[in-house]
């Protein structure tokens, strides 16, 4: 089955060293660094704008840095043109030439390399099996589906057996249902050939399906580097914690000192924090829908603390129901568990909302 | 309930259109059959049946074939046409790519005056030709003073290669440049990232991406050169096929076989070069520019690239400029003979022209403005039909109307002296004799350009407007006259202007129809004036008039395009 595996190059390793790119007044990337394993499925994550495709083509040698450089397996590439890098790119349109078939296509880069016609073939049948296309070698890319082409663009790319491979928004010209397919393909096949690869996505969802780790970036920045559970359970700013899922945030201050140190929510609620609690003095409370639950107002307190809130409305997402409550001044989102539809909170009336200082995050502005 | 009639309900479904558009459709039939079918058919039938008895023959192909001259002209055509291509892609090519591909200041300059040689008629650049090229001409002139050389560029054949390759390459150099600025920079940068770069990147991605849109303009090119009379008759090249045809109706008559069987092989010559560039043009849509893509990848160059660029860039305008120049100071010249420059300036020819002359610009204007006229209510109303009817058969009004586009001007102009010599009027003229058969001849020749101009309006018009309007009560002519005549506004202009402009230069067709000077055009006066030298000055004074007509309507209608786009905004 490994026909076209193991590489003749091993996996290598990719690193990033202080990269600044700017257009003009434009400071796209800001002090880049990155250290990316050999082997591993990398992806940038960022709203669109944040830079991360340009750190993809910085890589592929398409963009120039102002400073810093990428080194592949150790080495400085920087100085390298696009046609001397051997890393594979799949570009987001999948760029197939309408004017070759889709073997030409793939064998396009092995005849760039002077290899040998025979080999050529062999290769192009493999790497068209690869990605079980074997069958449409003869077709021209358009008369393909989007999920075809795309397919070719990798196996056109990965026939050239390349140091390590990018791939720019794979998934975002294919429709919703065979975006799942594809992903799981291109898991399975990075896992197959050991490949090094970078994936540039603004869909959390798909890093997190697939990515061993993720750079989360924004406005030129990494935001943070952690495997896809690190980064939601451990956000390191607001903007990683509202990025990845959805989060709570309230706003207030920090009033009292010692023993009697509070967090004021703005409207008025107060929350015991002390010294001791590592709280900053400037920050804001964030908690994950599924970390709150409500409990009938005038009861009981049933966690660390509580917050009178009124529910406002909700949505039936089948296993759960989200709430959504104002608390103070803050609009919260709570996900409470499906039980039965004669044990709801309606809309209009007041309940209690319980929160444990152990899954609460304090994250400064 | 078995009283429920079910007749009528597939009769519907059969007609599937209002009375009223099919009498519009068979109308419009009966214009295009009479007026176009009919004389080219006339073409097809005399040159096909024996004199005199009407019987089906082969020999009058047979006689053309074993005529010597008849075999030279056609060669000649065709050798005329094919390298006037490579000349035109010489001079296009560079200005292309270097403008597309390249970061070059003045790059929106360089297309515009690559534009500037389709506004002036390739016949009166060839006089203008003379003037700087030809054996006597400014630059021989000077070359025989500086190194005792002349070359022949304007000598025989070379002459028509040398205008029509200056002329035409326009249509390269736009389509081409569209096919090169379609590809998207991805399509480059994944053939870099697999290790391609410099000539073989150009040779294997660019060229043959871009290969579609040169072979539009290169047949487009053929076809042109291979049909024009009227430059090979003023450089005084008579061993081409279309002078052959014009010489053998006028001189030995209309009932001369002759005159047809070229016509015939003229229009052979044209569908088939058609039908090639299509065949080949066929699945090849090849514009890249998509979703995702990264736009277009222009390079910077190094300074020798610059220089050697510029360099080339400057010296093909200059070319394609020079009959501008020589045709504007010819129009001033008193006398311009033997001498790099003219020798003394005047008015007086433009005097003459707006004086006694003046006829000619004023049958112009109503002949044209009467053919764009009926081309754009043609084509509105073919537009209609095809784009928003399920009337049976509404292609064939289509392609009939595009087909005039393969059919050369001087086999028209035949067809219809034929076809029309022998119906006279109750007073007894002919009517082929009649300035109406011009106007007819011309709204039939630029039929295709308004038409094209029109379904493109009309394609870019979403239907749930029209059904908005039925919705609330209006019936389909109605929904037509209030809704999309207004919103076709802006196409049925440009339309216009293209058919009255080109119309107005038009000689192929006219050269053939005009039968007395007082019923001439511009173009036709200009034709006479050119055949003496005392003519020269006039002539060009009349050119420059014709050349400032045409552009004046190219901007007009490039304005009122951006305009109706503009207006459109709603539209994305």
């Amino acid at each position: 089955m490994n026909a076209i595996a193991p590489l003749t190059t091993p996996a290598v390793s990719v690193d990033i060293q202080g990269v600044n790119v700017s257009y003009g007044d434009n400071h796209v990337l800001k002090n880049v660094d990155l250290a990316i394993k050999s082997g591993e499925f990398f992806a940038f994550l960022g709203p669109s704008g944040c830079g991360k495709t340009t750190l993809l083509r910085l890589i592929a040698g398409f963009n120039q840095a102002d400073s810093g450089s990428v080194l592949i397996g150790g080495k400085d590439i920087s100085g390298l043109p696009p046609w001397k890098r051997d890393v594979g790119m799949v570009f987001q349109s999948y760029a197939l030439w309408p004017h070759m078939t889709v073997a030409r296509n793939v064998a396009f880069g092995l005849e760039e390399r002077g290899v040998a016609r025979d080999e050529v073939r062999r290769r192009v049948a493999l790497a068209l099996d690869l990605v079980g296309l074997g069958h449409l070698a003869e077709r021209r890319p358009s008369q393909l589906s989007g999920g075809q082409q795309q397919r070719v663009a990798v196996a056109r790319t990965v026939a050239i057996e390349p140091k390590v491979l990018l791939l720019d928004e794979p998934l975002s010209n294919l429709d919703a249902k065979m975006r799942a397919q594809v992903r799981r393909e291109l898991r399975e096949l990075q896992q197959r050939l050991g490949l090094t690869t970078i994936f540039v996505t603004h869909d959390q969802e798909e890093a997190n399906t697939i990515c061993d780790r993720i750079a989360v970036m924004n406005d030129g920045v990494i935001q943070q580097v952690g495997t896809p559970m690190e980064l939601y359970e451990r956000p390191a700013n607001l903007f990683v914690a509202n990025f990845l899922g959805t989060a709570n945030i309230m706003a207030g201050k920090i009033v009292g000192t010692g023993r009697d140190r509070r967090f004021e929510i703005e409207g008025g609620m107060q929350i015991h924090v002390a010294e001791t609690s590592g709280v900053p003095d400037r920050a804001k409370l964030v908690f994950r829908p599924q970390h709150a639950r409500l409990s009938p107002a005038g009861g009981p307190s049933q966690a660390s603390f509580s917050l009178t809130c009124d529910i406002i409305g909700r949505e039936f997402l089948g296993s759960s129901i989200r709430y959504f409550a104002r608390a103070g001044a803050t609009e919260v989102a709570v996900d409470m568990p499906f039980q039965s539809s004669r044990q709801l909170f309606e809309p209009g009336t007041a309940a209690m909302l319980n929160l444990d200082y152990s899954s609460v995050l304090w994250l400064a502005e | 309930m078995t009283a429920i009639p079910i007749a009528p309900l597939p009769r519907a479904r059969r007609l599937s259109a209002t009375p009223g558009q099919i009498a519009l459709a068979l109308a419009i039939a009966a214009f295009l059959l009479l007026f176009l079918g009919l004389p080219v058919g006339t073409v097809l039938y005399v040159g096909f049946t024996e004199k005199g008895t009407g019987s089906f023959t082969l020999v009058n192909f047979y006689d053309f074939v074993r005529t010597e001259l008849f075999m030279r002209s056609l060669w000649n055509s065709f050798y005329v046409s094919a390298m006037s291509v490579v000349w035109a892609s010489v001079f296009a090519l560079p200005l292309a790519y270097l403008t597309t591909r390249f970061v070059f200041r003045g790059a929106a300059l360089v297309q515009t005056l690559g534009f500037l040689p389709l506004i002036m008629p390739p016949f009166v650049g060839a006089v203008a030709m003379q003037l700087f090229f030809g054996r006597n001409g400014s630059i021989n002139l000077l070359l025989d003073d500086w190194c005792g050389l002349k070359i022949g560029f304007m000598e025989g054949l070379n002459g028509v290669i040398f205008v029509q390759s200056v002329h035409y390459f326009p249509f390269i150099l736009i389509n081409l440049s569209a096919a090169l600025r379609n590809i998207d920079r991805a399509m480059e940068e994944a053939a870099q990232n697999l290790g391609s770069s410099g000539f073989r990147l150009f040779r294997r991605i660019v060229f043959p991406l871009a290969l579609p849109g040169y072979l539009a303009g290169a047949s487009l090119v053929f076809v042109k050169v291979f049909d024009d009379l009227a430059t090979p008759l003023l450089l005084n090249v008579k061993d081409m096929l279309a002078p052959q045809a014009y010489l053998r109706v006028t001189s030995i008559g209309i009932a001369d076989p002759m005159g047809y069987v070229i016509s015939v092989v003229l229009i052979v010559a044209s569908v088939t070069a058609m039908w090639l560039s299509a065949r080949a043009l066929k699945g090849r849509d090849y514009a890249t520019t998509q979703r995702g893509g990264g736009g277009l990848a222009r390079r910077i160059m190094t300074p020798w690239e610059a220089v050697l660029g510029y360099g080339v860039v400057i010296l093909i305008l200059a070319l394609v400029l020079a009959p501008h120049l020589a045709l504007l100071l010819l129009s001033f010249a008193t006398i311009w003979s033997f001498s790099p420059l003219p020798d003394a300036f005047t008015l007086a020819h433009y005097a003459r022209v707006f004086g006694e002359s003046s006829l000619y610009i004023k049958n112009t204007l109503i002949y044209a403005t009467l053919a764009g006229g009926i081309d754009i209510v043609l084509g509105v109303a073919i537009a209609y039909l095809v784009l928003r009817t399920k009337l049976v058969g509404r292609e064939w009004l289509d392609w009939a109307a595009s087909a005039a586009l393969a059919i050369p001007g001087v086999v028209l102009g035949i067809g219809y002296l034929r076809a029309f010599y022998g119906v006279t009027l109750p007073d007894g003229t002919p009517l082929a004799s009649l300035w109406i058969t011009i106007v007819l001849a011309l709204a039939i020749r630029r039929l295709p350009y308004a038409l094209r101009a029109c379904s493109a309006a009309l394609q870019q018009i979403s239907v749930s407007l029209e059904e908005a309007a039925e919705n609330l009560g209006a019936t389909k002519a109605r929904t037509v006259r209030r809704i999309v005549v207004p919103l076709m506004a802006g196409g049925i202009l440009a339309g216009f202007v293209t058919s009255f402009s080109t119309a107005a230069v038009e000689l192929s067709a006219t050269l053939m129809l005009v039968q007395s000077n007082s019923d001439a055009p511009l173009a036709y006066g200009l034709y006479v004036f050119m055949q003496s030298a005392a003519g020269r000055g006039p002539g060009a004074a009349l050119g420059v008039v014709a050349v400032l007509l045409v552009a004046l309507c190219t901007v007009l209608s490039h304005l009122i395009i951006e305009r109706s786009q503009k207006a459109k905004g709603m539209g994305h």
